[in-house]
């Protein structure tokens, strides 16, 4: 397990932080916000798309070479690993930058890359490569991360498949050109058995798409397929067996945005820190009563642990290690639990500018309780690690 | 120690629920409504609502009847907030007047005053705000820099506060003016009341990242209050802050929602994936551990009342109260969000469950937590009141105030 980053890594580190905190420094999401924010609720099609993010930034961020970084090089990508994307997406996590990147190339490609034909990867990734494809994985159907209850479901026809049924809370699947969909085609409701990937056209006769904002003023859609067609090409991997792969891909995820959520934490903590050494009460700086020291001293040791977890977890994944499974869920726990914490005590160490709109602070507390949700809350992932672990 | 109603006291509960079921507004599965309207709705709807109970005898149940109160007892205005805490009326916009600017009043004001301004605050005609906080005085309230310097018959108010409550519809506020910065700064500070609606004030609201403007900024340019309007000595401020404060620390302490009835509602009704969250093993553990607190904190209160009602003066212990409150009330909705999943993470009410109930409270909570002294205020408080631990070292103490070195 390697637990420093090599030079190459931190070259990259260094350039994403320069790049996100010119190009999509914190102001740039109260701009988007103020923007879709007039935009109606649940308007979303082709023709008028609302993206939720900067379609210059995304550009941008592909000419660097991110949207490729775990893609194989055969396949158009740079094939620099996951330790990479994590630490992109860490200065990603610092000023709340709003992208697709997660959505397109840590879900929705990465189903492709796990199983995909070599066609489809063929087709597909080196598009997603050079940001011109962007994918969202369609899973849940409940509000609550449960990725094996799947009552969508795709019927066998002469050439394809038919799919019924609808999924919620897709992240960034209101303007996502394409879909990975998961859906049953056989086995009862909780089984993971009978679960299969499909690959959709966003834009495909049957798909109705609709956008809600959520309070991290990012964007989820409510996705409808109304008998969709599909050929039987659209299926991605083996009939029935796409769970085991599915996971795999959700853990990588898990520990990806683990890694965002870490940058959050990071700046907040460094925030909070500064000014806990800048403002004066009683004739004094506020970092000096103990009270507060203490807290901070016990924020640091859980930045630091969260840290140390992240870089585990990602580099198991680089190394493909077994042992990924476990740390996904260790780590996706941890990281709940410490930005629910560092984002609380930032608002209340800040007094009442910390609940202000206009300090920074809130928009990290919130894009921390969108995250805490998002694949699975503390409780999901305890009770996950206690499973597989055994007890 | 009364844990349980005297038959005088039961006989008032009766007379109030007997009142209350007739005249106010039931909460639709535990919740209020009305706290969701747009705020200039919410005020008319809390002025209706206390003028109705001014009318019919409820309105300040311990304030006296000259001054448009009760004449009721510390105890029968507990019984009345729990009672009322049951339906879905609005109390929170007179929560400041009725708790602070009034008692200062009794304390301090002319008995022309008394009998001209508490019954109109009582029946909700004025509202009142506090303007103590400044950016550079917030825990560090006795720091406060803005002065009123004598003029004419007067005062001549220049400066700025910050985080004033409904100061943008107030009629009236409590204010904290230093008048002499050659003194410590405890020594140079007086109370006023001043006209919010005069010349010279102006208002400011501050958006909230909740999405609300409840609090705001404050400016002083040359607003002029009459000497009458002072309230105490010159000099006598910080007295009648503490005075003030301590009031809050009964009128909110006591009143401080810990969430927990609305949460217990929530987890009754809500599926999760393996039946009712309540019927979860998890979530009833944390049920449980909250509920331990919740009925500790009603107990709790019902001492220090109890105490009250026998004569005793209200002592730092009230500080408990929100201590508990406060977190308690971040947590559980922080956590009933957390159990309604994704769909916890949609603000919109038209969209949301419950019209975003617990997403509402969930990013109000922490404000809670600093308004009216912050927890380690209340800690503070604790340790050295209660506990009659040495105070921390503070170096500005003694020191005349404008000596005291400016740091940034
Ligand atoms: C919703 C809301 C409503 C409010 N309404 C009003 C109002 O109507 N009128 C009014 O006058 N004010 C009002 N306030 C202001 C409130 O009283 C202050 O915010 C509060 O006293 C804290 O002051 P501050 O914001 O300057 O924070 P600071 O005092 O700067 O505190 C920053 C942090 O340092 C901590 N700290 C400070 N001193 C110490 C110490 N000695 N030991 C340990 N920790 C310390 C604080 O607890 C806090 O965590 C309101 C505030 C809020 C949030
Ligand atoms: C929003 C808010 C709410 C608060 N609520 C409460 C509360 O409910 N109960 C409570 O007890 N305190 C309350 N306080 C006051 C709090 O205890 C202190 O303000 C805080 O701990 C900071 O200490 P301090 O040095 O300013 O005041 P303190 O710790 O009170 O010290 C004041 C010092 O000044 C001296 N002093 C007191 N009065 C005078 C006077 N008239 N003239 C000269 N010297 C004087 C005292 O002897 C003492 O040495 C609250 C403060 C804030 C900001």
């Amino acid at each position: 397990m390697t637990m420093v980053l090599t030079e190459a890594q931190n070259l990259l580190k260094d350039t994403a932080r320069d790049f996100i905190q010119s190009k999509a420094p914190v102001a740039a999401l109260r701009q988007l916000r103020e923007y879709y924010k007039d935009l109606p609720e649940g308007s979303c099609n082709a023709a008028a798309i609302e993206l939720g993010y900067s379609q210059e930034l995304w550009e941008q961020m592909s000419e660097l070479g991110w949207a490729g970084i775990v893609i194989p090089e055969a396949y158009g990508g740079l094939e620099f690993g996951y330790q990479g994307l994590g630490v992109v997406l860490e200065e990603c996590g610092r000023t709340l930058a709003a992208s697709p990147l997660f959505a397109t190339v840590a879900l929705g490609a990465g189903c492709i890359q796990e199983i995909g034909s070599d066609e489809q990867k063929q087709t597909l990734l080196p598009k997603v490569a050079e940001g011109r494809t962007t994918l969202a994985l369609a899973l849940e159907e409940h509000p609550r991360h449960t990725p094996t209850r799947i009552a969508t479901c795709a019927e066998a026809t002469d050439d394809g498949y038919t799919l019924k049924g609808f999924k919620t809370f897709v992240l960034d699947g209101h303007c996502a050109d394409q879909l990975v969909v998961v859906a049953r085609t056989s086995g009862g409701i909780e089984e993971s058995e009978g679960i299969s990937l499909f690959l959709v056209d966003a834009n495909a006769p049957g798909v109705r798409r609709s956008r809600t904002a959520m309070l991290d003023s990012r964007n989820v859609a409510r996705i409808v397929f109304d008998n969709v067609r599909l050929k039987s090409e659209a299926l991605i991997g083996m009939e029935g067996q796409g769970y085991p792969a599915l996971e795999t891909v959700l853990d990588r995820a898990r520990i990806l945005l683990a890694a965002e959520m870490l940058g959050g934490v990071q700046e907040c903590f460094e925030r909070t820190i500064e000014y806990l050494k800048e403002r004066e009460q009683f004739g004094t700086k506020i970092g000096s009563f103990q009270a507060l020291q203490h807290r901070a001293a016990k924020m640091l040791t859980e930045v630091e642990l969260s840290q140390a977890a992240v870089m585990a977890a990602l580099s198991a994944l680089d190394e493909n290690s077994s042992n990924a499974r476990l740390l996904a869920s260790l780590v996706k726990a941890r990281l709940n639990d410490t930005f629910e914490l560092i984002t609380n005590e930032a608002v209340q160490m800040h007094g009442g500018m910390g609940v202000t709109d206009e300090l920074d602070i809130g928009l990290f507390l919130k894009r921390a309780r969108v995250t805490m949700q998002i694949l699975g809350d503390s409780s999901y992932h305890r009770d996950r690690y206690a499973s597989l672990s055994g007890y | 120690m009364d844990f349980n109603d005297t038959p005088s006291e039961a006989k008032f509960r009766a007379q109030v629920r007997a009142w209350l079921k007739q005249h106010a507004t039931p909460k639709i599965n535990g919740v209020a409504a009305k706290r969701k309207l747009p705020e200039a709705q919410q005020l008319q709807a809390a002025k209706h609502w206390q003028k109705k109970i001014y009318d019919a005898g409820w309105a300040c149940i311990t304030w006296p009847k000259a001054y448009g109160g009760r004449g009721g007892t510390q105890m029968e205005l507990v019984i009345w907030r729990e009672e009322v805490a049951d339906y879905d009326e609005l109390d929170g916009f007179f929560t400041i007047g009725h708790g602070m600017c009034g008692p200062a009043l009794m304390a301090y004001a002319t008995e022309e005053q008394k009998r001209h301004l508490l019954p109109r605050l009582a029946s909700g005609e004025d509202v009142w705000c506090q303007l103590f906080s400044e950016p550079g005085a917030g825990s560090d309230v006795a720091a406060l820099k803005t002065r009123a310097d004598p003029c004419g018959n007067g005062w001549k108010v220049n400066g700025q506060k910050v985080w004033t409550s409904g100061a943008h519809f107030a009629d009236y506020g409590i204010v904290l003016c230093r008048t002499d910065p050659t003194v410590p700064k405890h020594q140079g500070i007086t109370f006023f009341f001043i006209d919010m609606k005069q010349e010279g004030v102006t208002a400011q609201p501050i958006k909230q990242a909740d999405g609300g403007a409840h609090f705001n900024e404050v400016f002083f340019n040359d607003a002029e209050i009459p000497d009458i309007q002072r309230l105490g000595e010159v000099g006598g401020g910080w007295k009648g802050a503490l005075t003030v404060l301590m009031s809050e620390r009964m009128a909110v302490g006591s009143l401080q929602a810990t969430g927990f009835p609305e949460l217990l509602s929530l987890v009754q009704r809500l599926p999760l994936e393996d039946g009712f969250a309540i019927d979860n093993a998890a979530v009833a553990d944390k049920l449980a551990d909250w509920y331990v607190k919740h009925a500790g904190l009603k107990h709790t209160n019902s001492r220090i009342l109890s105490a009250i009602s026998r004569g005793a003066p209200p002592g730092p212990e009230a500080s408990i109260g929100k201590l508990v409150a406060a977190p308690m009330n971040q947590d559980i909705n922080s956590y009933a969000v957390q159990l309604l999943g994704m769909n916890g993470m949609v603000t919109d009410p038209e969209l949301a469950e419950k019209q975003a109930h617990f997403q509402k409270e969930m990013l109000f909570a922490p404000g809670i937590r600093l308004a009216g002294g912050t927890d380690e205020v209340m800690r503070n408080i604790i340790a050295e009141q209660v506990l009659g631990m040495p105070q921390d070292k503070r170096d500005d103490k003694d020191v005349p105030f404008n000596e005291v070195p400016v740091g940034v």
